[in-house]
């Protein structure tokens, strides 16, 4: 018996190069999608003549649509699906609970908090723009959470209850908020925060959300192997060499940060944390340095479809992208859970 | 005074206020099996918890060839100790593989492929655990003699030089526990080993650690430590030592009260 033959190993080039090739198929086709006809040709046209090869030959209302709105939107629900399934990926490995999603520290409910009192009460004076005070909110949430767990001993399991806590807690503020000095506006700026929505895509999201995911995903290659190492457990980690404090509090962080990023741009997008990586799973297998990248691959190529699903069923109105994640990912999950069952 | 291999001198170690460990001290010679007896909560896990470096000691110090265990480095440490853990379970569907090649985490750089000695030392490991025809099962089909087994085979991919066994025997039939202990004892490694059952110690043990309450209450061969007054003293029940032609001690437990009661009757 060769163990050669029985390692998946030399596959993986071949499923991210797949990956990689649908993905960016996906982001040319979801452009023509809308309102405006535009063709996949017209697309590829209008790409290469920003990047200062050839000429487009669009008008420049077409441009403007292909370069300005849609291209954007799709960029950053790439980057938003591929950013949250990852992080998912991350808590359920680390946390070693099946149920873990981004949230689960609490992020999204302490943005939406945030958003709604630089709405509501106008805090920050201004200055601070909602999606900053989305941000503060779940960088506070979260340091509130990692408080928390460390008080009460700093055990994975505490760390799940604290978010659970805190995430009740920072629900019941935006709840109180809206409910003494809220009006239509603010009730629709909330609902933003909780469902999820691209339509406010910017090139500057855009940037940023990348340039966190890139960082995200270079750290989290590197702590591939010790997310496998958690599989039985944190002693067990630890005597296969793993230092699992500063493996638990930096994969914490940089999920955190990078969860807060992504919802402070495009609000707390449901489900896509939680069904993607157990799909990917099925996929790739548990090893984490196949199952990272194929993770977020999917997540990328998820959302992209499911926006363009959002933005299209109902037009003109725009379904929130967050009604559509749980729509499709609860039949999803089941699916995948029953598969499961099957294979036990 | 530096010793080889993994000792531990004088180690206290309390768990919420409650000392578990006290003053113990261990020092298994090179290539020996060594059991830890005692009855529950007498300190057994939590001086293999120590001698793998998982818990501090409060005081005292565990030491690997005289250097401090603090000091060595949580990747070296993995490459010379191999822990399987008591209870041991996982929500990820792994395969028999997957978990075997845990052992190689300690060996592997970041961002590096296995390389053809991690799929060696893996091999190797499956072989002697007797698992080459079971690879791709999945873990979460496997009877617990055969996690046990998985889990020896993963510390052996570790390419320890100590081996260290909380129980390995619970909740395997009997044969399996044979099994599992001649595969044991055949490895050439030192091996500290938790263990309930008295023969089976005897039978399978070079040497003999007891604690109670937290202290070594008696050490040495299987035939001095297994004495009628010792279990008598530790377990509080009474038994018959005899000594097996092949050397080793015998426990026959004896029932409790059975004589009183007869002498009941004969009045």
């Amino acid at each position: 018996m060769s163990l050669a033959q029985l390692t998946r190993r030399s596959r993986l080039p071949l499923v991210l190069l797949g990956g990689v090739v649908a993905l960016a198929l996906s982001i040319a086709l979801a452009i023509t999608f809308g309102p405006a006809n535009i063709e996949v040709g017209e697309v590829w046209s209008a790409v290469v003549a920003r990047l200062g090869i050839g000429e487009s030959g669009l008008s420049a209302i077409r441009d403007g649509i292909v370069w300005n709105l849609r291209l954007p939107r799709t960029l950053l629900a790439a980057v938003c699906g591929a950013g949250l399934a990852v992080c998912g990926a991350i808590m359920q490995s680390l946390l070693r609970n099946p149920l873990a999603d981004p949230f689960v520290l609490g992020v999204s409910s302490g943005a939406s908090t945030g958003a709604v009192l630089v709405v509501v009460l106008g805090a920050g004076g201004g200055v601070v723009s909602m999606s900053a005070g989305a941000f503060l909110g779940a960088v506070a949430s979260f340091a509130f959470v990692l408080l928390l767990s460390h008080t009460l001993g700093g055990t994975t399991d505490r760390v799940v209850l604290s978010g659970v806590a805190v995430m009740q807690l920072f629900s019941a503020l935006t709840s109180f908020v809206v409910l003494t000095s809220g009006d239509a506006e603010t009730t629709r700026g909330v609902l933003f925060w909780l469902l999820g929505s691209l339509s406010n895509a910017s090139w500057a999201e855009v940037g940023t959300c990348f340039a966190v995911l890139a960082a995200t995903l270079l750290v989290c290659a590197g702590y591939a192997r010790s997310l496998d190492a958690f599989a039985f457990g944190e002693d067990a980690a630890a005597t296969l060499g793993v230092s699992v404090a500063r493996t638990r509090l930096v994969l914490l962080c940089v999920t955190a940060l990078l969860t807060a990023v992504l919802v402070s741009s495009a609000g707390a997008i449901g489900f896509v944390g939680l069904v993607l990586p157990h799909a990917a799973r099925a996929l790739a297998g548990p090893n984490h340095a196949r199952l990272l990248p194929v993770t977020a691959l999917a997540g990328a190529v998820f959302l992209v479809w499911v926006d363009t699903l959002a933005r299209t069923v109902l037009d003109p109105q725009e379904v929130p992208v967050g009604v559509v994640t749980a729509l499709i990912g609860v039949p999803a999950f089941v699916l995948i859970l029953y598969r499961a069952r099957g294979a036990r | 005074m530096t010793a080889d291999g993994i000792a531990a001198e004088r180690v206290t170690r309390s768990l919420g206020g409650r000392i578990v460990l006290d003053d113990v001290s261990i020092a298994p010679e090179a290539g020996a099996t060594v059991g830890l007896l005692g009855p529950n909560g007498s300190g057994k896990s939590t001086l293999l918890r120590l001698l793998a470096g998982v818990l501090a000691p409060t005081t005292g110090v565990v030491t690997l060839d005289g250097e401090r265990l603090d000091d060595v480095g949580r990747r070296s440490l993995a490459r010379r100790i191999a822990v399987v853990e008591q209870h041991t379970d996982t929500q990820v569907p792994l395969t028999v593989l997957d978990v075997v090649r845990l052992g190689r985490i300690p060996h592997r750089r970041t961002w590096l492929p296995s390389s053809a000695e991690d799929d060696d030392a893996v091999g190797a490991a499956l072989e002697h655990a007797g698992l080459t025809d079971k690879v791709d099962r999945r873990w979460q089909t496997l009877s617990g003699g055969e996690r046990q087994r998985v889990q020896i085979a993963r510390a052996l991919a570790q390419q320890p030089r100590e081996l260290l066994l909380d129980e390995p025997t619970n909740h395997l039939d009997i044969q399996h526990q044979f099994d599992l202990l001649n595969l044991l004892v055949g490895l050439p490694l030192t091996t500290v080993v938790a263990l309930h059952d008295l023969n089976l110690a005897a039978m399978y043990c070079d040497r003999l650690v007891v604690l109670q309450s937290g202290k070594v209450v008696a050490a040495g061969r299987p035939e001095e430590v297994l004495t009628e007054e010792l279990i008598e003293r530790v377990y509080g029940v009474r038994a018959v030592v005899t000594l097996e032609p092949e050397g080793h001690p015998h426990v026959r437990f004896v029932r409790a009260g059975r004589p009183a009661r007869s002498a009941l009757r004969a009045e």
